[in-house]
């Protein structure tokens, strides 16, 4: 059987979204794949605070979302883009803001590095 | 009997959706990459298949780590455009073949693929978008469609020889079915990319071209490749690129191609390649 995830090959930079992420980020992923409903990105855009005060996210996870951690919520808390990003929807973050967070660069920063970014 | 008479391998992008409900494909950026599928589109409306099925994965539209299924195929009589998150598309629904599904389902499980059959399906980005780069529609699509969504989104993924032979056993199926159906296979996500870490928005240009030489010509290398050797080369989330290996293992070893594009504007190779099954050119 071929080894398909070498642990002893860390890619740099990187979270392979496996078993430890999808544990840790069920309930983050969870939040946000809820936003696939129109009512509750009419309810969070309303009251945020109402919100993620009735959410099934522990504290710290709450605070990274009114942070928009993103780079913090990828690298350390299981955050799945996919589904990070429909979170992203109803904060206004699109999908190369939170890439150029997880760079630790301002969004026009990361766009000066790209072959066309009038593609986005 | 039913034949599968072409394979698409393409990307599937989620901002090309954005820019094709907003009629932007003109802008200089976006041109190379929509006027690569003119040709693609013309052939395939000369051909006029009467089946698409559609290899894909969901990206949290139908499917959440709940339950997440490694390979799912719709049996449904029609599948909705979902919601991920921005509201739903302005796309028509699509209509399914349930007697041509259940077959397939039928034949996969007696095959040893134990695969999910779905019977209320939404579909999302990793299908729409090749659907509506591929064909032109108006109030229906010109073609029924088979979902078949796989899982390289939550590690363990299946192995990239596993998605291949399900292509070998897609095609086993197709030939099996009794009615007179021109079938093609699309094959969808990748190229190289990487959305998260530090890391994001690698991409490997050459790896890419390589993989789109080899597709082609000498597909068996590619099922060779671990999840590892495709992350470390072309980003975490160019492992979709194994569902590729499902289209071309659904075809026959000598295949014509008909046309390739390549485009790498912002943090994703974006590939196209269409693939006429040699057993189809032979017995038109």
């Amino acid at each position: 059987m071929a080894v398909q995830l070498d642990k002893s090959r860390p890619i740099a930079d990187t979270q392979v979204f496996g078993p430890k992420e999808s544990r840790r980020g069920y309930r983050l992923n969870k939040f946000a794949m809820s936003m696939c409903k129109p009512e509750n990105r009419e309810a969070f855009i309303a009251d945020e605070e109402a919100v993620l005060a009735s959410a099934d996210l522990e504290d710290v996870e709450r605070q990274l979302i009114r942070d928009r951690d993103w780079r913090t919520i990828m690298n350390e808390y299981g955050g799945n883009i996919y589904m990070i990003m429909k979170i992203g929807a109803v904060t206004g973050h699109g999908l190369y803001q939170i890439g150029a967070h997880q760079r630790d660069e301002t969004y026009e920063e990361f766009l000066a590095t790209r072959n066309a970014a009038g593609a986005k | 009997m039913a034949k599968i008479i072409a394979g698409i391998g393409t990307s599937h992008v989620p901002s090309i959706g954005l820019v094709h409900d907003q009629g932007r494909q003109n802008e200089p950026d976006w041109k190379p990459l929509f006027d690569g599928y003119k040709p693609v589109k013309t052939w395939l409306n000369e051909k006029k298949p009467d089946i698409a099925i559609v290899v894909y994965n969901d990206h949290g539209c139908d499917f959440f780590f709940d339950k997440y299924p490694t390979f799912a195929v719709g049996a449904a009589e029609n599948y909705a455009v979902g919601d991920e998150g921005w509201g739903r598309r302005p796309l028509p629904d699509f209509e399914g073949n349930p007697d041509f599904s259940w077959h397939l389902c039928n034949s996969l499980v007696y095959n040893e693929f134990d695969i999910t059959v779905c019977q209320e399906m939404s579909v999302e980005h990793g299908f729409l978008v090749p659907m509506h780069l591929c064909w032109d529609y108006d109030e229906v699509w010109p073609v029924q469609v088979v979902p078949v969504a796989v899982n390289v989104i939550q590690h363990p993924l299946p192995t990239a020889l596993r998605c291949w032979k399900l292509g070998q056993a897609i095609r086993e199926a197709v030939e099996a079915y009794p009615e007179n159906k021109s079938v093609v296979i699309l094959g969808t996500g990748g190229m190289s990319h990487q959305l998260n870490g530090a890391r994001f928005g690698h991409l490997n240009t050459e790896f890419d071209n390589n993989f789109l030489d080899k597709i082609e010509t000498n597909p068996n290398v590619l099922t060779e490749m671990t999840h590892q050797q495709i992350m470390e080369q072309a980003g975490a989330e160019a492992v979709e690129l194994i569902m590729w290996l499902t289209m071309r293992g659904a075809m026959s070893e000598n295949v014509k191609r008909i046309h390739r594009n390549y485009y790498a504007p912002m943090t994703t190779g974006m590939g196209l390649i269409a693939l006429e099954d040699s057993a189809s050119s032979e017995h038109p």
